[in-house]
């Protein structure tokens, strides 16, 4: 008897990138259709002057969306912007909206927002769709099991005219995270766990899919946070195949579909998944039951670990590349080897950013600084991620928690995650920080970053040290 | 966009793993919205003191290496943020090569759009070419016939995607390109996805 042919089972990446190539080139790129695409202040306008340099026009209008974050101010939003270069910015994102016919949310407007905070929020990211802003934190958009990566001004432009851009297929990296996370351990101990199992380099050309028990139990915002941070691990595309969470979050969703469009769309939504047998290029265990909350202590992000170890001895590296590696971050750092990371002073903290600026993120540091006081040696500020996340740690009481602790409240934006606005570190100052980067510099010029949860920047910010959230449940 | 073809210049030696795109060129920076000029920011960091003065071991302040054409850098060069002020920032240097182990994607992918190379090479030619940069010898980067070579030695070919390479020996503008070639399958393509999946044309 016949067998009736079936097709090979595939991973949800090779689904999303298959129903949206336009055509395949002789050279293995093929020209990706793009659905949406959210753009700020900082990489479009070099895109939108292209634009016009040409004389064309903006293919999808309503496929794009306009926000600025990176270079606004987190206080004093009801005055003009301070600084003479970002309020022109600011203003020129306006501009080149209007001109263009796009929508742009204000900074006035209650819906304003970090990118990767808003597109969720606002239901622009869903599900099945490729979705690129010129930012390397796109990957957070996977969450939804939307192929979303970031690109350059240039590609910003091309997805403007065309709506497409020429890509080529990326290998797929499963990460597959069994067990109960422990109390005080969150998705942001798990994804720098990742990236430290995986190096700075260990994904790039790979598309990650997060999969296993621990990762259907997270919510939304823990998803987020996972694949905010895959870029830290070399890799564009962060995934989690969408179910019954990521519908349930969507749903009433101002730019979500409605009604039958709904019905249809989640019908579509849940053929969304790996198949079973479908073939990774590459696989990575982790196991959430074992997982010590986390602490980087360099200047990379894989440069972490358990915030009860040590800072790593050069001494002991494999490789001369390696020694020399770790030499230069514990420098930069101001870290001997072998220093244990609760023993490290902190000046500042800083609690918000694309990775860690959720409501739910909040929920975690003010569990831990309710009726507590952070240490006088140490200044901090807690930025919600968007003006619906500011308004919704007010309505329960959230913001009250941070400021009797003693740390300033915010607006939203990037902020101290990308150190463009006035929040900025001074040399040699040192911050726990719930952001996503600890490199040289990013937090300010000579500034050194111990990235971890928020939970962890809580409780590190009361005891004026690095300190493991474990001791302040 | 400039063609690329061949090329030939000193290679400034930058073995250091991971030197990201906050290093290339720092956030503070991110405020100015031209692309030209943006040079005298690039790793200003690394080349120059609190007070502004040229940090003078630093590899682009020495005399043998500055205006060099091609960097020999290391692992992971370009990791980190997708602004392209970054390799804006080192053309406007002079850079129009770069030879590493491995590349941050982002990085790489908007080097092709501003006529720079980036050559990806095993760890073994890559150290051959990161002895002879220190030394200060030339090399010739040749796209080509896809080789790099310098005197006394055998030629080391890279791979490079054929598309690739020709955008950058043709000077392409994929924009055009695509607007002219791919318009209609573009069209057919929107038209298929909004019958099978309508609810992303809503707005439109």
């Amino acid at each position: 008897m016949d067998q009736i042919p079936r097709p090979l089972p595939r991973t949800l990446y090779d689904k999303l990138w298959a129903s949206h190539v336009v055509r395949d080139y002789d050279d293995g790129q093929s020209l990706l259709y793009i659905d949406r695409q959210l753009l700020h202040e900082v990489s479009s306008p070099q895109a939108f002057e292209g634009m016009r340099a040409n004389g064309r026009a903006v293919r999808r209008p309503a496929a794009q969306l306009a926000v600025a974050d990176h270079a606004v101010p987190t206080h004093n939003r009801d005055r003009p912007i301070a600084d003479p270069l970002a309020r022109k910015q600011v203003a020129l994102l306006a501009s080149n909206t209007a001109e263009f016919g796009l929508r742009n949310i204000a900074l006035t407007d209650a819906e304003q927002g970090i990118v990767h905070v808003i597109g969720p929020e606002l239901g622009f990211t869903q599900p099945g769709m490729t979705l690129v802003c010129g930012d390397s934190h796109t990957s957070t958009h996977g969450a939804f099991g939307a192929l979303a990566f970031g690109i350059g001004s240039s590609e910003c432009e091309m997805v403007l005219a065309t709506q497409t851009l020429r890509q080529r297929r990326a290998k797929n990296l499963n990460v597959r995270i069994e067990g109960d996370l422990g109390p005080g351990v969150g998705a942001k101990d798990l994804i720098l766990a990742v990236v430290g199992a995986l190096g700075s380099a260990g994904a790039t050309g790979f598309a990650i899919e997060y999969s296993g028990s621990t990762v259907r139990g997270l919510s939304m915002e823990a998803r987020l946070t996972l694949c905010n941070m895959s870029i830290e691990a070399g890799a564009r595309t962060g995934l989690v195949a969408p179910d019954e969470t990521t519908f349930a979050y969507l749903q009433g969703r101002p730019l979500a579909p409605k009604a039958d469009m709904w019905e249809q769309a989640v019908a579509y939504w849940r053929s969304l998944s790996s198949d079973e047998g479908a073939a990774f290029d590459h696989i990575v265990q982790i196991d959430a039951d074992a997982l010590a909350p986390q602490a980087t202590w360099g200047t990379s992000p894989d440069q972490s670990g358990a915030v009860t170890g040590e800072t790593p001895d050069p001494a002991s590296a494999t490789s001369e590349a390696a020694r020399r590696r770790i030499e230069r971050a514990l420098d930069y750092m101001g870290l001997a080897p072998k220093t244990p990371l609760r023993d490290v002073a902190i000046d500042r903290v800083f609690i918000g950013s694309c990775t860690n600026g959720r409501i739910e993120d909040l929920r975690s540091a003010a569990a831990v600084l309710k009726g507590r006081k952070i240490a006088p040696s140490v200044s901090g500020i807690v930025v919600p991620g968007s003006g619906a996340v500011k308004r919704q740690a007010e309505t329960e009481g959230l913001d009250a928690i941070f400021k009797e602790a003693g740390l300033e409240w915010r607006d939203a934006g990037c902020s101290l995650c990308v150190a463009m606005n006035d929040d900025r570190l001074a040399p040699g100052q040192r911050c726990a920080s719930t952001s996503n980067r600890n490199f040289e510099g990013r937090q300010g010029q000579g500034a050194r970053t111990h990235l971890m949860s928020p939970a962890s920047a809580a409780a590190s910010a009361v005891a004026g040290r690095i300190a493991d959230v474990r001791d302040y449940l | 966009m400039d063609r690329f073809e061949r090329l030939i210049s000193r290679a400034a030696p930058m073995p250091a793993a991971d030197i990201d795109t906050d290093i290339i060129f720092p956030a503070r920076f991110l405020l100015i919205t031209e692309k030209t000029g943006l040079g005298r920011y690039a790793f200003y960091d690394w080349r120059y003191g609190p007070e502004g003065s040229a940090t003078p071991d630093f590899i682009l302040n020495t005399p043998a290496y500055s205006g060099a054409k091609i960097l020999v850098c290391g692992d992971n060069f370009g990791c980190g943020s997708s602004r392209e002020q970054a390799p804006w920032a080192l053309h406007d240097l002079g850079v129009r090569c770069l030879i590493s182990t491995s590349f941050g994607e982002i990085f790489r992918a908007n080097c092709f759009k501003n006529a720079m190379l980036p050559i990806v090479l095993p760890p073994e030619p890559w150290t051959e070419l990161l002895r002879r940069a220190a030394e200060g010898r030339e090399l010739e980067v040749d796209l080509t016939t896809c080789t790099i070579s310098g005197a006394d030695m055998t030629p080391i070919v890279f791979d490079i995607d054929p598309s690739r390479r020709e955008a950058l020996l043709e000077g392409w503008d994929e924009i055009a390109i695509a607007l002219r070639k791919d318009a209609d399958a573009i069209a057919a393509f929107e038209q298929r996805q909004r019958s099978s999946q309508p609810w992303l044309y809503e707005r439109d």
